[in-house]
């Protein structure tokens, strides 16, 4: 059975001699939540890009359910939906109009689009919009417009780039419960973010692409297993001026009822908090310091990786 | 894709091309009528009747199929340069390009909306002229075919400028710096006798001028050159365009980084 997505040895060098992807190969299996997770400039896009025929590749190949994307272009381009980076539809045009056109670019007959533009529109709340023009539309409405329009030529396998950039956070979890129910119906999908809770809550199998190169690609379980430590942050009901002393834990202290406290992997918590409780100091609350992907980024790469997605 | 779905696909084009050029009809049918207008009432009835006929023809009659074939040419020219212009600016010429459309659809989709104003605005010109003078044609048929061919032609030209073009400048630079020297050098208003033979051999060289004399060979019957040749011409340039065409697109120039 062909895999969703095949990537082979895919290079792509800019005219201006940037190598945007040095010899990534990539398998995504059929009905697969993919997240491919990497830093800005990482070459996300790109790949995208190359697999929807919209950047040239310098070398590789590509196979989309099975269908060689330089020889059997048409076939292996109706599997494939497409939710790009930045809004590109006609600003101009109204909102109905943009995706029954982009059936009918798929050689889907007027009536049959029209009904399923009704559909989509519907259950992506955007039906009252119909008429308006594009460019009234909040940003999340665009967002979830591009993701009308990917669909209605129902393809196999939908590639969001960065789907939620931008998106509050309420608008964000209806998109996230949308696209898990499109996945349970069937679609591949593969999704690209630096929005780090995202992947972590959607995807089953991720990719972590950096420089152009893929430097991990596995089970997001199995990651997410990989994590060595967990760093928490505790509120006292104190005010101290000391780290207390827990023997084999890091604590720093981050401001006078603030800690930070990093366990690993064979650690417990519990031997924290009897210290503490030794010590007389009350716990009032306690949280991640920072996604555990995010940690896990850092670990993998040595580099911070930038999450400009508000909440 | 079937032959159906690419139908599909083309009529979904050109009936967008057709409603964008009708929706703005202001910026793209009412200043070809002006322009015309202007043309008819001072080269034609004020200018033109105080000068004697050339091969048999009063003035305004003379130059009417040159002052059509005009508004056909920039009419096909424009319409395509900045509809796919603005295709590429806004992006959504993305929305094509992801699809299973053959290239050879998007051309004539595109191509076909660059003929529909053409003959829309050619039509209205030709309505205009009625004004003036008496119109008439010789040979219909042969009139109609130099019409849709050099709009088709003109449609492609548009098109090749569109694929180069970077920025709203870029699309007005070839008519401005190009078609229109060529358009007015093409024979609109004046018989290439008239010229000294030097630049009656140079004229020669200017595509436009074999059109404008087929076209008022086919409403007047006269011209200047073998109207045979003028077809081959126009066929051959029509070839290489569209096999232009195709390879920009398959090679993504212009479009695809
Ligand atoms: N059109 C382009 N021309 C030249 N360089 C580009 C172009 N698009 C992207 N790049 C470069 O390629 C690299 C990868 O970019 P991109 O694929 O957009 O990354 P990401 O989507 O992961 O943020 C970056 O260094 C970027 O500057
Ligand atoms: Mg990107």
């Amino acid at each position: 059975m062909p895999n969703a997505l095949s990537i082979q040895h895919l290079t792509k060098t800019y005219k201006n001699n940037v190598q945007a992807l040095k010899d990534i190969s990539l398998d995504i299996v059929k009905g697969d939540f993919f997240a491919l997770l990497g830093p800005n400039g990482a070459g996300k896009s790109t790949a995208i890009g190359i697999i929807c025929s919209l950047v040239n590749k310098t070398a590789g190949s590509i196979k989309v359910y099975g269908y060689d994307l330089d020889k059997e272009k048409d076939k292996a381009k109706s599997y494939i939906g497409l939710v790009p980076q930045e809004f590109n539809f006609n600003v101009f045009e109204p909102v109905f109009e943009i995706v029954v056109n982009q059936a009918g670019y798929y050689g889907i007959p007027r009536k049959k689009a029209a009904q399923r533009a009704e559909l989509l529109l519907k259950q992506l709340g955007l039906w009252e919009k119909r008429r308006d023009m594009a460019r009234e539309l909040s940003g999340g409405m665009k967002r979830r417009l591009m993701i009308a329009r990917a669909l209605v030529h129902e393809p196999q396998l939908l590639i969001l780039d960065e789907p939620t950039a931008g998106v509050d956070i309420e608008i964000r979890r209806s998109m996230w419960v949308f696209l898990e129910e499109i996945n349970r119906q069937g679609t591949t999908i593969i999704l690209t973010t630096h929005y780090l809770e995202e992947a972590e809550a959607l995807c089953r199998n991720i990719a972590i692409i950096n420089n152009g190169e893929i430097i991990e690609n596995t089970k997001m379980k199995t990651l997410l297993a990989r994590l060595h430590s967990e760093t928490f942050i505790l509120d006292l009901k104190e005010n101290i001026n000391k780290v207390p002393a827990v023997a084999g834990y890091k604590i720093a202290l981050l401001d006078s009822s603030t800690l930070s406290v990093e366990v690993n992997k064979d650690q417990t918590v519990n031997e924290v908090f009897d210290e503490l409780s030794r010590l007389n100091l009350h716990v009032t609350s306690m949280r991640n310091k920072s996604s555990r992907l995010e940690e896990l980024f850092v670990c993998l790469t040595g580099n911070q990786i930038k999450d400009d997605a508000q909440g | 894709m079937t032959l159906e779905q690419q139908f599909i696909a083309f009529k979904t084009i050109v009936v967008k091309e057709i409603l964008r050029f009708a929706r703005i009809w202001v910026q793209t049918i009412v200043p070809a009528v002006i322009t015309t207008s202007l043309y008819f009432l001072i080269f034609g009835n004020l200018i033109g009747s105080q000068l004697g006929d050339i091969n048999g023809y009063s003035y305004i009659d003379y130059i009417v199929p040159g002052i059509i074939l005009m508004s056909v040419i920039t009419n096909a020219y424009g319409n395509v340069v900045s509809s796919f212009y603005g295709h590429k600016f806004q992006h959504h010429v993305e929305e094509m390009l992801v699809s299973p459309m053959p290239n050879s659809v998007l051309l004539a989709g595109f191509v076909v909306g660059g003929v529909a104003r053409a003959l829309v605005v050619g039509s209205v010109v030709t309505l205009v002229a009625t004004f003036y003078t008496n119109i008439h044609f010789e040979h219909i048929f042969i009139t109609l075919a130099v019409v849709i061919l050099t709009a088709i032609l003109f449609s492609l030209a548009g098109f090749v400028n569109a694929v180069y073009a970077n920025s709203f400048d870029d699309i007005s630079i070839i008519p401005t710096f190009v078609l229109t020297p060529l358009t007015y050098l093409g024979g609109v208003f004046f018989s290439i006798e008239m010229l000294s033979t030097f630049w009656q051999n140079i004229a020669l060289f200017n595509p436009i001028l074999y059109m404008v004399n087929a076209m008022r060979y086919g409403m007047l019957g006269v011209s200047d050159i073998d109207i045979t040749m003028a077809f081959i011409i126009i066929g051959v340039f029509l070839a290489c365009l569209y096999g232009f065409c195709l390879y920009l697109l398959h090679n993504g120039i212009g479009l695809r980084q």
